[in-house]
């Protein structure tokens, strides 16, 4: 299970509609509870290289996400999962989303359109490599 | 030599729960074969089947990708950090992958489902894709009683309903999903119990609140499918716009007496209600079910058509009612087909929309917002009828209803004459004597009086408020209400 306040998953819709057609990303920040994962912060990956994200569909860069990583440490956070946005296609994972994921993470999905983010759900890949399992969100207000 | 490896968060759980190990190695590829002797299970997250690291890992000697260096033939010395971050790929979604990602049926799941499972159109994988879905039902009246229930019963994951009525006696006769135990209860209260009793593996989500332009488009974005269960013009219009809009499929269903109509339009992929009824009809040209009745079977068959027709959208099967309007006439026993085309001229979905956002529908349907004035017109209520009854003053009463209404109940001592007849039977009424107007609820009895008056009769003219309805809860309660 994943914990997420509203206002964080406005954010992550927000920042899916503003990248359309190209998929936006991003990190969720926060901690590894007993009861699952809590998210207190994103941390938005600018999308300035569409055309190399297109080419090669990584949109997470290792060095991006150790930047992460440190600005995380540095508050006293984790790195608890990612988000990036399906434009004009299901908030499911592909094939190619399960070959490239670890599991633990969160990989929250949304799905987007001209005018505004439509589904959004949480995945989580089994710890065989399987599958991904539909992670639960539970939504916090604020 | 010793190296320290720290492991990311995720992949501790498949070493021990460690952040750091401590291996000796001259090489990174070394530190990581020693790294993953130890801990198999950490293998396959980090290299592939070919004994390749995967793509998306990345190993770094203190701060450098070892991919820039001799790859994992860079050698490592005492004290060296090895770090290993992930690359975060995305992609959309190729349609038959999905399956890969689709919730899992429990073993109580499979045996429930199980005369779906064993047909491949349906299969496990269709099973698993319903239960991954969500629909929106529109009413749980007539239409959505029977769409809601096989939607429960076909493990649809995830049923919206929208609703803000009252269950009231005469729902009963086809309205299914409520029973005579849910009289007054809140419609969505009744119809959610009824569909966890039906299936308790899904889930309902209910909203009790009348669809508006304000609220439609932010309720339509939660569901994949949306299926229209309404009664009336600005609904109807409103579902198909915000369907549009929305880019969901509308699962289209109405019913009128012995006759229903059902149709998908989906604009994706070909006409929408708009392309088939451009106008709504002009306010009061077509009746409703309240006012003209309806068959109790006829929206168990229309409403089973769009249940129908959702799961095969749901399974992803060709063939849908896309493009096709289907007549069906229960008193005939006949169905009809019509093919419908989308319409480029659409002011919705067509090529040069006008309509972009949500609109006024009961302006669009001719509905004022401020009720025009009305002739002023004499009204009596039951208890003051009865009280000048009893004190015996002179009064004629004429119901205007039909026969078959007055077969189901009537108030003693009145003349019959249905609204269709009054101005020709008009000689019938005694100009001299008072005269009370009464039908079921007091709206043709209004428009009789109207007529009458049209017409040039002389008399004066009383409106019985209320109807019968209200001869029976003030008056007479032995007297039928329905």
């Amino acid at each position: 299970m994943i914990s997420i306040s509203t206002d964080l998953l406005d954010e992550i819709r927000e920042h899916g509609v503003m990248d359309y057609p190209y998929e936006c990303c991003g990190l969720l920040l926060g901690r590894y509870g007993t009861d699952g994962k809590v998210v207190t912060a994103t941390y938005p990956i600018s999308n300035a290289r569409e055309e190399s994200a297109k080419r090669n569909r990584f949109l997470i860069e290792p060095q991006e996400l150790m930047r992460g990583e440190r600005f995380a440490r540095e508050h006293g956070l984790d790195v608890v999962g990612f988000y990036h946005s399906h434009p004009d296609s299901p908030a499911v994972p592909s094939q190619y989303d399960l070959e490239h994921a670890w599991p633990t993470y969160s990989y929250i999905i949304v799905s987007t359109s001209l005018e505004d983010a439509t589904d959004l759900f949480s995945w989580e890949q089994e710890p065989d490599r399987s599958r991904f399992n539909q992670e639960e969100i539970r939504v916090i207000r604020g | 030599m010793p190296v320290t490896i720290s492991i990311p968060a995720p992949l501790r759980q498949f070493a021990e729960g460690k952040s750091q190990v401590a291996v000796e190695a001259k090489t990174a590829g070394e530190a990581l074969d020693r790294l993953t002797s130890n801990y198999a299970s950490l293998r396959r997250h980090l290299f592939n089947d070919q004994n390749v690291l995967r793509n998306f890992v990345n190993v770094y000697l203190n701060d450098e990708d070892i991919r820039h260096a001799s790859g994992p033939e860079t050698p490592v010395k005492d004290g060296d950090t090895i770090m290993i971050v992930p690359a975060i790929a995305g992609g959309a979604v190729i349609e038959t992958e999905v399956g890969q990602s689709l919730p899992e049926l429990s073993n109580e799941e499979i045996l429930r489902y199980s005369r779906h499972l064993i047909m491949p159109e349906v299969g496990m994988q269709g099973q698993r894709r319903l239960k991954a879905s969500s629909v929106l039902m529109i009413g749980t009246g007539g239409l959505g009683a029977p769409v809601g229930m096989y939607l429960a019963a076909a493990g649809v994951g995830r049923i919206g309903v929208v609703d803000f009525d009252v269950v009231e006696e005469s729902n009963l006769q086809r309205q299914i999903i409520h029973g005579t135990k849910d009289l007054g209860r809140r419609k969505i209260e009744s119809a959610r119990d009824r569909l966890r009793d039906i299936n308790p593996h899904i889930e309902i989500e209910t909203h009790e609140t009348r669809l508006t332009s304000q609220n439609a488009l932010q309720l339509f974005r939660n569901y994949d499918v949306v299926v229209d269960g309404t009664d009336n013009f600005p609904t109807r219009y409103l579902v198909n716009d915000a369907c549009v809009l929305s880019g969901k499929p509308n699962v289209y269903g109405s019913i009128f007496r012995f006759e229903g109509q059902a149709s998908v339009f989906w604009a994706a992929k070909g006409a929408c209600y708009r392309c088939l009824y451009p106008e709504p009809p002009p306010p009061g040209l077509v009746p409703s079910c309240a006012e003209g009745g309806v068959l109790g079977v006829l929206p168990g068959i229309i409403g089973a058509i769009q249940a129908n027709e959702t799961i095969k959208i749901i399974l992803g099967a060709d063939d849908l009612l896309i493009n096709r309007l289907l007549l069906f006439d229960a008193w005939s026993m006949k169905f009809r087909e019509f093919k419908l085309r989308k319409d480029p001229k659409c002011p919705v979905c067509g090529e040069q929309p006008t309509i972009k956002e949500l609109i006024d529908y009961e302006q669009f349907c001719g509905i004022s917002h401020t009720p025009q004035p009305e002739p002023k017109l004499e009204e009596i209520s039951a208890t003051e009828l009865q009280a000048r009854r009893l004190r015996g003053e002179q009064l004629q009463v004429i119901d205007v209803r039909e026969p078959h209404e007055y077969e189901i109940a009537r108030i003693p001592g009145t003349k019959l004459i249905p609204l269709g007849h009054v101005v020709g039977r008009m000689n019938e009424i005694d100009p001299d004597v008072d005269t009370v107007v009464h039908c079921k609820g007091g709206v043709r009895s209004a428009k009789a009086i109207q007529a009458l008056k049209r017409a040039g009769f002389q008399g004066r003219l009383i409106n019985l408020k209320g109807g019968i309805t209200a001869w029976s809860d003030d008056v007479d309660p032995r007297v039928a209400k329905y």
